[in-house]
C-alpha cells in the first residue's frame, strides 16, 4: 500500500515536471507578451501625441515669443505678421470665442430634446422606443460628419440667410449643424442613465401616489442627474472638437462676430483650414500648433468633468 | 397646478419631442436620398472626378475608401484584440490598469482632427512617408482603437465565468482558454463591433485631410502590382476618400456641379453606412445562431 502511494506522489511530480518544461508555459507567456505589446503600443501612440501636439503648440510661445496673455486675450489673427514689439500677432479670442459660442449653443438646445427624447424612450413608450427611436438614434451617430456639413450648407446656410439675413454663414448655422450632430449621441448616453434608475425607486414613488411626470421629475431625474451632466459634457466634448461640419458652416472669418448670421471661426475650422498653407516651423504653423494643443488640452478638460462627475453617480 | 393636468402636459410634451427627432431624421435622410439618388449612376461610381467641368465621377474616391478601410482594419484588429484580451483577462487591480483605462479614455476623447495632425506631423513629416494611405491607415487605427478595444472587452466580459473555470479545470493554460474557449464565444459581439467601427471609420474625413492626402494620383486599374506608383493597391500613394471628396469640392471644388456631385457622394455614403448598420446587426445575429444551435 504505501509503495504504491508513493509511486503515484512520483508519477504526478514527473508530470509536473513534464508540464514545466513542454511549451505550455511557453504559450502562457506568449499570450500576456502579445497582449502586453498591444496595451503598451496605445500607450504609447498616447504619450507620444501629448508630446508631439505639446512641443510643436508651445513653439509659438518659446520659438517665436508671442506672449501667452496676448494669445487668450487677443482679438486679432494674424500669426504670419509681427507687432511693434517683433512678436507674431496671435490672438486666439475670436476662434476661442467661437468655439465656446457654438459648443453651449448647442449643448443648451440639444440637452432638453436629448434628454426628454431618452425619458419618452425609457419612461413614456418604451415599446415605441426601443422599436423606432433607437434605432434611427444609432442611425444618426453613423452619419459623417461632412454630410452634416454638406446639409447645413445647402439648407441650413441659404434658409438663414433669407430669413434672418447676413450672409448666413455663422455662430446660427454652426450651431444648428452642431446640435443635431450630437443629438443622438447624448440621447443615447442619457438612456444609459435613466435606464440605470433601480426601478424599485420608480415603484416606491408611483406608489406613494405620485403622477408619471411626478416621478419623472421629482425621482428619475434626481437621481440620474449625475449621468445625464455626463452625457451632456459628452456632447460638448465631441462638439468641441468638430470640425469639418463647422468648417463648412460657420463662414471662417476671424472676427468676434455681432451677430449670429455673421461669419465667425472656431479653433477647428481656422487650423483645418490653415495647415495645408503654411511652411513647418515658421511662426504660422506654429500658431496653428497652439490652436491643437488649445483643442487637446480642452478635451482633457472634458475628460476631468466627466471623472468628476462619475464620482457622484449613485447608480 | 393641478397635477393630473401637469402629468398629461408633460406626456404630450414628451411626444412632441419624439416627434420632433423622428421628423429631424425623416428630412435629413430624405434630403439627402431624393437629392442624391438620381444622381448616382454607373458611370458617377466609376468615372474619375472632373476638375473644371461637370459629370465628374467619384471612382477613385470609392475604392480608396474600401482599400484604406480594408489597410485600417488589418492594422487595428490584431491591436484591438490584444488590447481588449489584455483588459479583460489579464488586467488586474492595480496603477498601471487605471493608467491604462485613462489613457483609453484620453484616446477616444481626442478630436479626430488632432489625431489627424498627429499623423501629419509624426508620419508624413517626420517619417518622411508624404500623404499616403498607410499614413492615413495608421492614423485611423488610432481614432479607431480606443472603440474597438472597448467591443473587444465587453464582448470577453460577456462570455460566462464558467466557460473559464471549465478551460481551467481542464488543465489548459489560460492563455488557450481564451484562444479556444473565450474568444470563439466572444466572436459574435466582436464582428458586429468590427462592422459598426468599419462604418464609423468609412464616413471619417477631418483625420484624413492631412495624412492621406486631398488627391488621388491617375490610377491604372489594370496594374496589380503594389509596388507600382500608378497601382491602385499602392500603400505609398495619396489617396482622398469619398468623405474627403465631399468637403474638398465643398470647400475649393471649381467644377460647376459641385451640388449634383456632393450630394450624390454624400446618398452614396449614407447608403453604404446603413448596409454597415444592417451588415452588423445580420452578421452578428447569423453568427450567434449558428454558434449557439450548433
Amino acid at each position: 500500500m504505501k509503495g504504491e502511494s508513493i509511486l503515484e506522489l512520483k508519477d504526478i511530480k514527473m508530470t509536473e515536471k513534464q508540464w514545466n518544461s513542454s511549451t505550455k508555459i511557453w504559450t502562457e507567456k506568449r499570450g500576456r507578451i502579445l497582449t502586453f505589446t498591444s496595451v503598451s503600443i496605445m500607450i504609447m501612440i498616447a504619450i507620444s501625441i501629448l508630446y508631439f501636439v505639446a512641443s510643436k503648440g508651445f513653439s509659438t510661445f518659446t520659438v517665436n515669443k508671442a506672449s501667452i496673455v496676448d494669445f487668450f486675450t487677443g482679438i486679432e489673427w494674424k500669426p504670419g505678421s509681427l507687432n511693434e514689439l517683433g512678436k507674431p500677432i496671435v490672438g486666439a479670442l475670436p476662434l476661442i470665442f467661437g468655439s465656446f459660442a457654438v459648443t453651449l449653443l448647442a449643448a443648451i438646445i440639444c440637452s432638453p430634446l436629448a434628454v426628454g427624447a431618452a425619458i419618452f424612450m425609457t419612461e413614456i413608450s418604451p415599446k415605441f422606443g426601443k422599436k423606432v427611436l433607437q434605432p434611427v438614434i444609432e442611425l444618426l451617430v453613423g452619419i459623417p460628419s461632412v454630410v452634416y456639413g454638406f446639409v447645413g450648407l445647402s439648407v441650413v446656410v441659404p434658409f438663414l440667410r433669407e430669413h434672418l439675413g447676413g450672409s448666413g454663414f455663422g455662430i446660427a448655422a454652426g450651431t444648428i449643424v452642431l446640435t443635431v450632430m450630437i443629438l443622438p449621441t447624448i440621447t443615447s448616453l442619457s438612456m444609459d442613465a435613466i435606464e440605470s434608475v433601480p426601478m424599485q425607486i420608480r415603484e416606491a414613488s408611483l406608489a406613494l401616489g405620485a403622477t408619471r411626470w411626478q416621478t419623472i421629475y421629482r425621482v428619475i431625474l434626481k437621481t440620474s442627474l449625475p449621468g445625464l451632466l455626463t452625457a451632456i459634457v459628452f456632447g460638448m466634448a465631441r462638439a468641441f472638437g468638430e470640425a469639418l461640419a463647422v468648417q463648412m458652416v460657420i463662414g471662417n472669418s476671424t472676427v468676434i462676430p455681432t451677430s449670429f448670421v455673421e461669419p465667425a471661426s472656431t479653433l477647428t475650422s481656422i487650423l483645418t483650414m490653415g495647415m495645408g498653407y503654411t511652411v513647418m516651423g515658421k511662426a504660422e504653423n506654429n500658431a496653428l500648433w497652439s490652436l491643437a494643443l488649445m483643442l487637446l488640452l480642452m478635451s482633457l478638460v472634458f475628460i476631468i468633468i466627466i471623472r468628476i462627475l462619475g464620482r457622484r453617480r449613485v447608480y | 397646478m393641478n397635477a393630473k393636468l401637469a402629468d398629461r402636459m408633460a406626456t404630450v410634451i414628451f411626444y412632441v419631442i419624439a416627434g420632433v427627432i423622428v421628423a429631424l431624421l425623416a428630412g435629413l435622410f430624405g434630403y439627402i436620398l431624393v437629392n442624391g439618388v438620381g444622381n448616382i449612376s454607373w458611370k458617377f461610381i466609376t468615372s474619375p472626378p472632373q476638375s473644371f467641368q461637370a459629370g465628374g465621377g467619384i471612382g477613385p474616391q470609392l475604392f480608396n475608401s474600401f482599400y484604406l478601410l480594408v489597410l485600417t482594419m488589418i492594422i487595428s484588429i490584431p491591436l484591438s484584440l490584444g488590447a481588449g484580451i489584455y483588459m479583460s483577462e489579464y488586467a488586474k487591480k492595480n496603477v498601471f490598469t487605471d493608467i491604462l483605462r485613462t489613457v483609453i479614455e484620453v484616446l477616444s476623447s481626442l478630436p479626430s482632427i488632432v489625431v489627424g495632425l498627429f499623423g501629419f506631423l509624426f508620419f508624413v513629416i517626420y517619417m518622411g512617408w508624404g500623404f499616403s494611405i498607410l499614413t492615413g491607415a495608421l492614423v485611423l487605427t488610432i481614432f479607431n482603437l480606443p472603440l474597438m478595444v472597448s467591443v473587444v472587452e465587453t464582448s470577453l466580459k460577456g462570455v460566462s465565468n464558467a466557460q473559464r473555470e471549465a478551460g481551467l479545470a481542464l488543465g489548459v493554460s489560460k492563455w488557450e482558454t481564451i484562444k479556444k474557449i473565450l474568444l470563439p464565444a466572444a466572436i459574435p459581439g466582436i464582428v458586429t463591433g468590427i462592422i459598426l467601427a468599419s462604418g464609423r471609420v468609412f464616413g471619417e474625413a477631418a483625420a484624413l485631410i492631412y495624412t492621406a492626402g486631398m488627391s488621388t494620383p491617375i490610377l491604372d486599374f489594370s496594374n496589380w502590382n503594389p509596388l507600382s506608383p500608378t497601382s491602385p493597391l499602392n500603400p505609398m500613394r495619396p489617396a482622398e476618400t469619398l468623405a474627403v471628396h465631399i468637403w474638398k469640392i465643398n470647400s475649393e471644388g471649381l467644377m460647376p456641379d459641385v451640388k449634383e456631385v456632393s450630394s450624390g457622394t454624400s446618398a452614396l455614403l449614407i447608403i453604404l453606412i446603413l448596409l454597415f448598420n444592417l451588415a452588423a446587426r445580420w452578421i452578428g445575429k447569423l453568427i450567434y445562431k449558428r454558434m449557439t444551435s450548433s
